[in-house]
Parts: structure tokens; sequence; C-alpha cells
């Protein structure tokens, strides 16, 4: 028998106040707010303790009650609680003394943090009666959509600009979606799905159903609280695309302290973009919370490049609130992140991952980030999906026949 | 001067369903009055108390977005067109 439990209550405008009910809406009729998901955490603080959520499995799904979903789980329910590493020769190279990497790019099952948020954004379309789900994408979350969709047996679209890197479409078709690439940006991508999500009835996971859907990014900050032993750092280091997870870890931690999970302690959130699409760290940079659009990105950031962020308001808000900073580094100081934290920790990254280390190498030489001062870098997606990236810059193999004494000349050239 | 306006599905109940409405004016200020003329209610969902569009709503003018222009002063010319959408997520 399926429990619903009244952990969520309903959805409320993050501008005006105004509740709603609990279905596929995402913006305020009134006043266009985003609309959030609204929880009793009085109830919750009554049933979820540190014991019972170490009691259960390693998933993503030990903080339901804080995930709205009202059943169990029906997709992605292997999703989440990915390591964190203590990252000290990373930590050396930065000139710190505690670096941890939290690492999504072995999230299941596409290798990027948007499982977590189509775990919960599918789960709850199907208990909102959807049997056609869609996305619009920069790669990532179309991958998660397709992969998720098919091991939930429902049908799916995903929409991408035409131009993404091959690992990203091939790992999107390979799952037997419909694959809809567009001539344009991620933006006229989003625009177009914004259209055909008032035309159809489907559950667009980034349109109608994102006030679940984003969510499901909470459980990254549950998971950093947790695996540091029920306490927050001093610093997180997030990637910004449309400024959605920076927002969502905020918001993880505040639930905690609230809760009386962790104790409350002051922390510092840094968002980063990539220079060729930076229209939240400009903004904050410039001190306005008014985010100019870029129109036509340039960089291989394409993750990332979203000119007009849905949520880069309050990812300045969250900033500005945590004493956070944000830095924008160009195209070559991405490379050299992604060979960083590849040759230091023995994680590949994909061009997020880069940004996000090349922001935190210049948050730590601004003086934002001390030596003694604790920081979590968020990485969220795998290398082998932006292989093109890097391609050409790690070097080349050195080929040689099946012969000793061509592999001993070989060592002697390089002595 | 008749221009189009693009309306979006949380605002076609003031619209009676129709997806496209015509108003007139100089400026997108003139055409949101125009609006509110016709379909009382419109000017509050759009802008705030102090006569400020909302934040959420993005004005766009043949494609660009006014905030980039000058704001609720951009002149309106004869046949433009101007869609009004709210802000939609990352992914």
């Amino acid at each position: 028998m399926k429990v619903k439990h009244g952990f969520f209550t309903s959805l409320k405008c993050r501008e005006c106040g105004r509740h709603y009910p609990k279905e596929a809406l995402h913006v305020c009729e009134f006043c266009f707010g985003p609309l959030e998901v609204d929880y009793d955490y009085d109830l919750i603080k009554t049933v979820l303790t540190r014991d019972k959520i170490e009691s259960r499995p390693t998933t993503m799904w030990r903080y339901r009650e804080l995930l709205p979903v009202e059943g169990e789980p029906t997709i992605g329910f292997q999703v989440g609680f990915t390591p964190l590493v203590k990252a000290d020769r990373l930590a050396k190279r930065l000139g710190l003394r505690e670096v941890w990497v939290k690492n999504d790019t072995v999230n299941y099952p596409t290798l990027s943090f948007k499982d977590r948020v189509v775990s919960v954004g599918l789960s709850r379309a199907r208990e909102l009666g959807f049997e056609i789900v869609a996305c619009a994408s920069t790669g990532n979350l179309a991958n998660s959509v397709a992969a998720n969709a098919a091991s939930g047996g429902l049908k799916s679209y995903v929409f991408i600009p035409a131009d993404l890197e091959t690992g990203k479409v091939l790992g999107s078709l390979v799952y037997g979606t419909n694959v809809i690439g567009i001539r344009g940006t991620y933006d006229e991508v989003n625009r177009l799905c914004s259209e055909i999500a008032g035309k159809y009835g489907w559950a667009f996971v980034n349109v109608n159903i994102r006030p679940y859907y984003a969510e499901g990014s909470k459980a990254m900050g549950y998971e950093i609280a947790e695996q540091l032993g029920w306490r927050l750092p001093d610093h997180v280091v997030v990637p910004m695309a449309g400024g959605s997870l920076i927002t969502k870890i905020h918001k993880s931690f505040k639930e905690f302290v609230k809760l009386g999970l962790v104790e409350e302690h002051d922390y510092h959130i840094h968002g980063a973009q990539a220079e060729g699409c930076a229209p939240i760290v400009n903004a904050m940079k410039a001190g306005t919370d008014i985010i100019k659009p870029v129109s036509k990105p340039q960089t291989i950031v394409k993750s990332l490049a979203i000119g007009n962020p849905a949520d880069g308001f309050y990812s300045i808000q969250t900033m500005k609130q945590t004493s956070g900073w944000a830095e924008n580094p160009n195209d070559d100081e991405v490379v050299a992140g992604i060979k960083l934290l590849a040759e230091t920790e023995g994680i590949f990254a994909e061009t997020a991952g880069g940004v996000t280390v090349a922001a935190t190498k210049r948050l730590v030489e601004g003086g934002r980030i001390k030596p003694q001062e604790s920081l979590v870098l968020c990485i969220t997606g795998h290398g082998l999906k932006t292989q093109e990236a890097v391609s050409g810059k790690c070097g080349e193999p050195r080929v040689i026949g099946p012969h000793l004494h061509e592999f001993l000349a070989l060592l002697d050239r390089k002595n | 001067m008749p221009v189009n306006v693009r309306i979006p599905t949380p605002l076609r109940k003031l619209t009676k369903d129709k997806d496209t409405v015509q108003a007139t004016g100089a400026t997108i200020q003139d055409i949101i009055d125009s609006l509110e003329k016709q379909y009382p209610g419109l000017k509050e969902r759009l802008c705030d108390e102090r006569g400020e569009l909302r934040r959420f709503v993005n004005v766009y003018l043949n494609d660009e977005d006014i905030r980039f222009a000058q704001g609720k002063g951009t002149p309106v010319k004869d046949g433009d067109e101007i869609s009004v959408i709210p802000a939609i997520a990352g992914g």
C-alpha cells in the first residue's frame, strides 16, 4: 500500500507568497514569480533525525521527507550519495589546509548531478499522471531524462542545441529517446520548450515540473553536510548555469540548521561561470542584482552556457547573504582546472568542473578563501562527456613497436 | 499605432484565452496602458505597486529584451511584435 505523507504541503510563490496546489505549475499566475515547494518543517522535525537518516540506504532518498514526492519514489531510487573526497593533494596545490571534492562525476546512472533533479522530477511527474516527459537541456539533463525515463518506462523527448559535444548527444540517443536538436542557443531552446509545454500535456522537468525537479539539487548539500560528519564547511564553490544549484545548496544548509541536524555555522557560497557566458558573475562583480543576458555565449563550457539564467537573481542573493563571491575564469584556465583536478585527485571532470576548480584558484589568490578555512568543491559532471575540451591538450601517447629496446630507447630520450 | 502582443498562458484568463492581442501606443508604457484599458487587471500583473515591470516578467520587442533598450520608454512602431514571457529554468 502506498503511504502518502504530508511533509510537503503546497507550492508557494517566492516573490508574492501566494499559495498554489501541488500540481504541474511553475509560475505564479499573479506576478510571474517562480513557485517553490513549501514544507511542514515542524512535522519533519518530529521524524527526521541523524540516526534515522544514517539507518537508511546510501542514496539521496535517505532525506526523502525533504524531497517533494508524495509516495515512494518510483524513478532513480539509487541516485546520489556520491563520494565526498578529501582532496589533500589538490589542497596543497591550492595552498589550503582542508579541501573536499563532492564528486558527482560518478552519480548514478548518467554521471552528473542532474540525476538528482531528474529522479525527483520524474517520480513526481508520474505521481501527477504524466506519461510523456521532456526537457530543454545543455546536455547533462537530456542524458539523465533519457536514461531515467527509459528505466521507468516513460516516453521522452529531449531538446538540445544542435551543436553539443558528441558524447552528450550520443549519451541521449542510446536510450532510445526522441532527441530534437535545435539550431540555436540554449535560451532559444528554452523559449521553444516553454511554448511546447503550454501546448501539449507533457511533463517538462525544467518547465512545468520545475518546482519539484529543482528540489532534487538540495540532496547534494545534505550529503556534503552529513559526509563532513554533520557539519557545514566554511566555503563551497558551485558552478552556475541557470543558477538553481547554488540556491538549493544554500537552502539545504538552512534546512539542516532549522531541523537541528547540524549546528549553525557561517559559511560562504561562491559561484562560478565561464568568461564567455558569465551573466551572473558579471552582475555580482558590478554590484547589481539585475542580470544582463548574454545573447551569444562563447565558451567551451557548453553545459553552463545559459545566457539568460532564470535563477540568476536568487543566485546573487545567495552569494550576498553568505558573503560569497563569484569568478569567471577563461577557457584556458578551465582546461588547466580540469587537468589540475585529474592530476592531483584522479577525478576527470567535465568543463563545468574545470570552471569550478579555476574559479576556486582565483578565489584563493584573491584572498576570499583563507589557507586555514575548509572548502568543498561541487564537481557536477564527468569529463568523458566533454572530451573535445581537452582533446589534444594533454599530450599524445608515444607509440613504439613491441620491443624492449624501443622502450629503453624511449626512456633514454625522455631522460 | 497597432502592434501585436503575444500573451503567455498564465495571463490568458484575462484576455479571454487569446494568445495574441492588439494594442496601440508610441512606447512600451503606452502599450501596457492600452492593454489595461482593453483587459482590466493586466497592468497589475505586469507591473508592481510602483509601476515598474515585475522582476520575472520578460518583455521582448521583436526578440530584444526591453531592459537593454530603454525599458518601458522603449519606442514602438507600427507592425512591431511584443512578447511577454515568464523566466524559465536551466538545464
